[in-house]
């Protein structure tokens, strides 16, 4: 039992983000760094900035990693986390409807998250980073076992 | 079949109380007589002619009252509850009956002087949390009460009202006790004795009382909304559900329907300890309350049982969720390093499960037990955090469709959680594709006595 990663697309969308986030943020830093205390201050602020960014990339392909889903007989397993490691089961029974979402990015790349919601708030069972088309299919494959397995609340 | 439930014939459509307005805008009326009284009483202010802003006011509001009275209408037909309302926005709600989660009848002050009443329908669903028909008579409210609840088992609307037999009642005097020695009111008077002393000591006491009274109005407003709400508590038993009737000066008769129950939990307070007392609450499927002038509703838990001695909860537990008998085995608790990562409720963590029920124990001045019927679950969800997955532990959570709350148990070593994990999602299947009848069903293998068997005359109606 293997699980299903999401598209590698996921990954550049995730760069995408990421590179403009620190296009942004880094000049800014360094520049007003430089006006406010000098340059040796804004190097270092540039470098220090530097190594967050790296380590919060590093951060973001370990849970880009992490994602994972299982459709099982009965159930959907989701995992995903890296420092919060958390692993849902939703059984196809209890969902009550379904959510395919594509932000403008995630559009461009032709990605989409479906998103699964039963009568509970808690019920945390998202899949990012799907193909258009496999989310399409995901979607109806999951709604036609939710429809054959409804249980009652 | 659903739709020749009525007989098959439309029904009128019906108006609410034509004091209704009055009710809605009761808060709004008491502000503009408060304000418009002195001025009318006031010799001095006549000459400056009429109060013409309170006046209009008024008369927009007797205006809005009567619009919004004229243009509501309701009705019960084919199984459905219908409801047209709006001037402007016309909206027409349609309430599947057999989708009730369930009933009540609430009583504000105002409307127990008038002898009205409100009949709040709940279901399960996002959005609106619950469909109000406000307001109608008080016997009005109890006979559409039991015709919709009738509908939502699926009998005929007209059918008699079955019997009810009354299981329990907690007297008032257990029940100040039990506010007086809650967590808010023991905070409340140690902030009362603290504020004495430091009154005496620095001599200052309107500074003292001025910086201490937020604490002791919360403290107080807390244990008043206590009282208020279930005082006079009494629990009854009908075929078609659980009757559960309190309230001080705002009454409320709730019914919860067979088989509507997702969860319920059992909390012992430290503070109760020495009297053995013992608290119950249930959750059915609904909305947190949230929305303005619903305050008091959705500020409890619905209680099961507001206090009671062991055995009154026993009882009771086992008449919502048959044989779900709080005895956790040996094995339940966690492993001792999750004593790092919990120092404090560590002695009252506790998951077990059999093949009907998931019980988890969790809390340190208010141990709970949660006790989760395995056919209600929702979803399950297993959590690590950094520290916990250093200590080898992991979270285990049973989501229900209860929005207050789901059973969660804490700090289970990591392997046995997976395992649980996978267990506990074998069994919920199984669980729900069992035939047997539902929970809460009456509890009929625990006490198969009933007399004079009031499920007879209803099931001959259908």
């Amino acid at each position: 039992m293997e699980f299903c990663r999401p598209s590698p697309r996921l990954w550049t969308a995730r760069l995408i983000v990421w590179s403009a986030a620190s296009a942004v943020t880094l000049p800014v830093a360094i520049v007003l760094s430089w006006l406010l205390a000098g340059p040796y201050v804004a190097a270092g602020v540039g470098l220090a900035c530097g190594l967050l960014a790296l380590s919060w990339l590093a951060m973001l392909h370990r849970r880009y990693r992490s994602w994972g889903y299982l459709e099982r007989e009965d159930d959907l397993l989701i995992r995903r986390g890296v420092m919060v490691r958390r692993l849902s089961v939703v059984p196809y029974g209890r969902m009550q409807f379904l959510d395919v979402t594509a932000g403008p990015v995630d559009r461009w790349l032709g990605l989409a998250t479906v998103q699964l919601h039963t009568a509970a708030a808690a019920t945390d069972a998202q899949i990012p980073g799907l193909t258009s088309k496999d989310a399409q299919e995901l979607r109806d494959r999951l709604a036609t076992l939710g429809e054959a397995r409804a249980a009652g609340l | 079949m659903t739709l020749d439930l009525t007989g098959g014939e439309t029904r009128p459509w019906t108006r609410l109380h034509p004091l209704s307005p009055v009710l809605h805008f009761a808060r709004a009326l008491t502000l503009i007589a408060v304000v418009f009284l002195p001025r009318l009483a006031n010799p001095l202010d006549v000459g400056s002619g009429l109060p013409w802003p309170e006046l209009i006011g008024g008369a927009i509001l007797v205006l809005a009252g009567l619009v919004s009275w004229l243009v509501t209408r309701w009705r019960v037909d084919r199984g459905e509850l219908q409801i047209e309302t709006g001037l402007i926005r016309r909206q027409s709600i349609r309430v599947p009956l057999r989708r009730v989660q369930a009933i009540d009848v609430v009583r504000p002050l105002l409307g127990r002087i008038l002898g009205l009443a409100e009949l709040r329908i709940v279901l399960a669903g996002s959005g609106r949390s619950h469909t109000r028909l406000a307001y109608l008579t008080e016997e009005h409210a109890h006979q559409v009460r039991a015709e919709l609840l009738a509908l939502a088992a699926g009998l005929a609307g007209d059918t008699p009202v079955p019997p009810e037999r009354p299981i329990l009642a907690v007297d008032t005097s257990t029940l100040l006790a039990a506010t007086a020695c809650s967590a808010s009111a023991v905070a409340g008077a140690a902030v009362a004795i603290g504020v004495g002393v430091a009154a005496v000591v620095t001599a200052r006491p309107v500074l003292v009382l001025a910086l201490s009274w937020p604490v002791l109005l919360i403290a107080g407003g807390a244990a008043w909304r206590v009282l208020n709400t279930e005082y006079g508590f009494v629990v009854a038993e009908a075929p078609d559900g659980l009757r559960l009737r309190s309230g001080l000066l705002q009454t409320r008769a709730e019914t919860v329907p067979r088989g509507r129950v997702q969860a319920v939990r059992w909390i012992s307070p430290v503070l109760w300890r020495p009297f053995g007392w013992q608290r119950l609450e249930i959750d059915v499927a609904r909305q947190r309350q949230g929305h303005g002038g619903d305050a008091d509703s959705g500020a409890l838990t619905r209680a099961l049982l507001p206090v009671g001695t062991r055995e009154d909860a026993e009882a009771l537990l086992v008449r919502v969720l048959p044989a779900a008998t709080i005895s956790p085995p040996p094995d339940a608790r966690p492993p001792r390093r999750a004593r790092l990562r919990a120092p404090l409720s560590y002695h009252n963590l506790a998951v077990w499960y059999d093949e009907r029920y998931v019980w988890t124990r969790t809390g340190r001045l208010r141990p709970t037990v949660t006790v989760v019927p395995l056919e209600k679950v929702q979803s399950l969800r297993r959590i690590q955090g950094p520290v916990q997955r250093r200590l080898r532990l992991a979270t285990l959570h049973v989501d229900t469709a209860g929005r207050r709350w789901h059973a969660v148990a804490y700090a289970r070593d990591d392997s046995e959680a997976t395992a649980l994990l996978h267990r506990l999602t074998d069994l919920c299947r199984a669980a729900r594709r069992s035939p047997r009848a539902p929970v809460g069903a009456g509890a009929a293998g625990i006490r198969p006595s009933h007399p004079e068997n009031p499920v007879a005359p209803r099931r001959a109606a259908s």
